[in-house]
């Protein structure tokens, strides 16, 4: 073995997961784990969306039909040979069809099994339904974005499962650092809520610490700012939008100093703009009116930019701040062309490598299977049909 | 009692904010020594820069920010501009087995704390570097907050309304997933290690574990030239499928709707009105034909109910619903408060705080939140004579010198 191998090359991972976990499966693929897809015969709901596609590359795949007695003797025979089973079916579900934990583990006690659900196997919600968006409400997510007049949102590109997704492989890599070490496998339940819950940064904490209640600000930011002042930090631009903000910090003041500097060569920097002192000027404890004057300024500013004149003289003058990016602006971002995140799998193209080990990028090695494309490999693999 | 699943595992923060440290209160969450070193003339920006403060002043003791990341580590200070505290980091990362950094590209390596100065005494020492935008590439060196990568990696012009400017999503969204992809690389780094005795440096992107999430609207402008606009809460498939207010104040629920048959349960759920029962109604697209009349509806039904009547209603008829929870319903929230999502830890200056607790319950080797985030430089007698076995003299000599500072 040398240590150009890929971090997880030697593990086998069941996959049984539905839209809620496939990005999991995905992660443990691209660090090197050999996963297995299980889909129904025909293949499974959702088969082929760019979620799909996005999700499962990566993955060998076969087919079972978990509905019949041969296809459930054939999945217990393989789950009595693997490391990880993945799994996001309904609480429940596997038990009933006499797949579940501790009948799987008394078959491999080394197993590491993750089941991921909206709300936890257990529990007064653990057989609510929740998609996307029932999950952006129920963890807090929603209430603390969108504009203050209107309702709370979501995001609109689902969020929610990669969330539990990416803690369900968290959890899996530290229950198998165990077994590792003691033999012992376990069961690793994950909610899609509570995975949620990390997204939510300080705002529990306003609610714990001082009583408070933080309400959306739409394009401001609350909760920065001593006073309770709304801080702007989208900005309308030429062409859309850019982002950045009055700070405090060290960091803060040179970029604060950088842009009042940068307006002023361009002649729009009012007097009371000139005069203020950056070195004492903080957007933690500076008082709002203040904060609202400068902010006046800055935006009448902004509107003369473009997005990409923004972005380069960021960069240039060390003001902290970017583009409010859409898809069109990220594939075009020269930074990541320089790190060769794109890669083609399969004709399609995707984001890739986001970790590199020793310079090396982990990534999928193989685009999404076709439906049961490897179910003869891996019966010719030696796995007991 | 049960061993928990990281005991042993040595882990060394350099950094500040989150992208860095909570990778290591995932990692404390489940028993790992993890020390936090920070300085005094130059404290974590948790500390300082970021409210809420408890009793609502800013003091870098009472950070709510600090305390929900650090619970279970071990708190040191050292000065590294100082020869004494360079020496005693070195040491520190000579006996870890993991080591997480944050800085912005080359700060380590300047300090003579690179992986490559780190590894040269300790090959099998897995570190982490973690930044905005990777460590190598023309805009590696570019500084910037959480908040703000968030919205160069698309999250933000897809939150909102398509009339309005788009949404901040509160703050740094995407430190948060950096920090899932931070874990799981440090533990799939450790599992090689076990096997070739090899350690590594991991250079981690956060824009680019953001596009992670981010896949699917990629693939497709890839696929068609696409590109996805924020929406508010309609989604493509699913009508209706949005968030209604409620009676009362700031009262909102969510619902939606993702085939007929659910319409139809719906329907029920309402009482049958006349206006439903519209067989336009009855499929997909006739209710896509009529989405701002059908939201409109809910509204009316929705806001002279209360969250509860509305969300008990929907659920008993099998519909996908859930209340908008504000951060006061989430600390009683009975489902998180079965998983004991939320735990009370007692910090001497705070009080008592709800720590966060993990996502993923192991039924093995449960998290134990035991200890509240660190004073400044509360471990360092701790950390420095009895991990490092510096005497008592030597203690006192480098305290002199200002390496604790």
């Amino acid at each position: 073995m040398t240590s150009e191998e890929a971090p997880l090359a030697p593990y086998r991972v069941l996959d049984l997961t539905t839209e809620l976990g496939w990005l999991c499966g995905k992660i443990l693929a691209e660090l090197g784990a050999d996963v297995v897809k299980v889909e129904p015969p025909g293949g499974e709901a959702g088969r082929g969306s760019p979620a799909w596609t996005a999700y499962n590359v990566g993955k060998r795949g076969i087919t079972l039909d978990l509905a019949s007695d041969r296809g459930r003797q054939r999945l217990r025979r393989l789950a009595a040979e693997v490391d990880f089973l993945i799994e996001s079916f309904p609480p429940g579900h596997l038990e009933a069809l006499g797949l579940g934990w501790p009948v799987l583990h008394r078959d491999n006690p080394r197993l590491v099994m993750t089941s991921i659900t909206p709300y936890g196997q257990r529990g007064p919600l653990a057989h609510a339904s929740a998609s996307d968006l029932e999950l952006m409400a129920a963890s807090g997510a929603a209430w603390l974005a969108g504009d203050p007049d209107r309702p709370p949102v979501r995001i609109s590109l689902p969020q929610a499962a990669c969330w539990a997704s990416a803690h369900a492989a968290v959890g899996t890599l530290i229950a198998h650092h165990h077994r590792q070490l003691t033999g012992r496998g376990q069961h690793v339940d994950v909610s899609a809520q509570a995975s949620l819950l990390p997204a939510l940064v300080h705002a529990p904490m306003f609610w714990q610490m001082l009583g408070q209640v933080p309400r959306r600000g739409g394009p401001m930011l609350v909760g920065r700012n001593v006073h309770g002042a709304a801080l702007r930090n989208v900005w309308r631009c030429r062409d859309g939008y850019v982002t950045c903000a009055l700070y405090g910090g060290a960091a803060g003041r040179r970029s604060n100093r950088a842009l009042a500097e940068w307006m002023a060569e361009r002649g729009m920097a009012p007097d009371f703009l000139r005069a203020v002192d950056w070195d004492r000027f903080s957007a933690v404890t500076a008082d709002p009116e203040e904060i609202e004057r400068i902010q006046t300024a800055i935006a009448v500013f902004l509107l003369t930019l473009s997005k990409r004149e923004f972005a380069e003289e960021a960069i240039r003058r060390r003001i902290l701040g970017y583009p409010v990016a859409t898809v069109a602006d990220i594939v075009a971002d020269e930074q990541l062309t320089a790190r060769e995140v794109w890669q083609e799998l399969g004709g399609l193209r995707h984001p890739s490598g986001y970790a590199r080990f020793d310079g090396r990028p982990a990534r999928p090695r193989r685009p999404a299977p076709g439906p049961g494309e490897h179910d003869d490999e891996i019966l010719a693999e030696g796995v007991p049909a | 009692m049960t061993r928990a699943a990281l005991a042993g595992l040595k882990v060394v923060e350099f950094g500040a904010f989150a992208a860095g440290p909570h990778v290591g209160k995932h990692l404390a969450d489940h028993g790992a020594e993890v020390i936090h070193v920070e300085s005094r003339t130059r404290p974590d920006g948790f500390r300082t820069n970021y409210p809420p403060f408890a009793r609502g002043t800013p003091d870098p003791e009472a950070a709510g920010m600090f305390a929900m990341t650090h619970n279970d580590k071990l708190g040191v200070t050292l000065n590294l501009k100082t020869e004494g505290g360079l020496e005693l980091a070195r040491r520190l990362v000579a006996r870890a087995d993991v080591v997480i950094e944050n800085f912005t590209p080359g700060t380590l390596a300047e300090l003579g704390l690179g992986y490559a100065d780190c590894a040269a005494d300790n090959p099998g020492l897995v570190m982490l570097s973690t930044c905005n935008q990777g460590q190598t590439g023309p805009h590696a060196h570019q500084p910037g907050f959480g908040t703000h990568l968030t919205a160069l990696s698309g999250f933000i012009h897809l939150t909102g309304w398509p009339d309005r400017d788009p949404s901040l999503l509160w703050g740094p969204y995407i430190d948060y997933i950096a920090v899932a992809y931070g874990v799981v690389t440090v533990l799939a780094a450790l599992d090689r290690r076990r096997r070739t005795g090899r350690g590594c440096h991991i250079d981690l992107s956060q824009y680019e574990t953001g596009l992670q999430f981010m896949a699917p609207a990629l693939l497709e402008h890839f696929a068609s030239g696409l590109v996805p606009e924020r929406n508010g809460n309609r989604d493509r498939s699913a009508v209706p499928h949005g968030i209604f207010p409620c009676r009362g104040e700031e009262r909102w629920v969510a619902l939606s709707v993702h085939d007929d048959a659910e319409w139809g349960r719906l329907r029920q759920a309402l009482g049958d009105p006349e206006w439903a029962r519209d067989a336009a109604l009855a499929t997909a697209a006739g209710r896509r034909a009529r989405e701002d009349e059908i939201e409109r509806r809910l509204s009316e039904w929705t806001s002279c109910r209360s969250r509860e009547e509305v969300v008990g209603r929907l659920r008993a008829a099998g519909v996908h619903v859930a209340p908008v929870n504000d951060m006061a319903d989430l600390a009683a929230e009975p489902q998180l408060a079965f998983r004991r999502a939320w735990r009370p830890v007692q910090h001497p200056v705070i009080g008592t705080y709800q720590a966060i607790g993990p996502s993923y319950l192991l039924s093995e080797t449960p998290a134990e939140i035991r200890r509240p985030a660190p004073l400044l430089g509360q471990h360092n007698r701790e950390v420095f004579c009895g991990l490092l076995g510096l005497s008592e003299e030597e203690y006192t000599r480098r305290e002199r010198e200002g390496a604790f500072e």
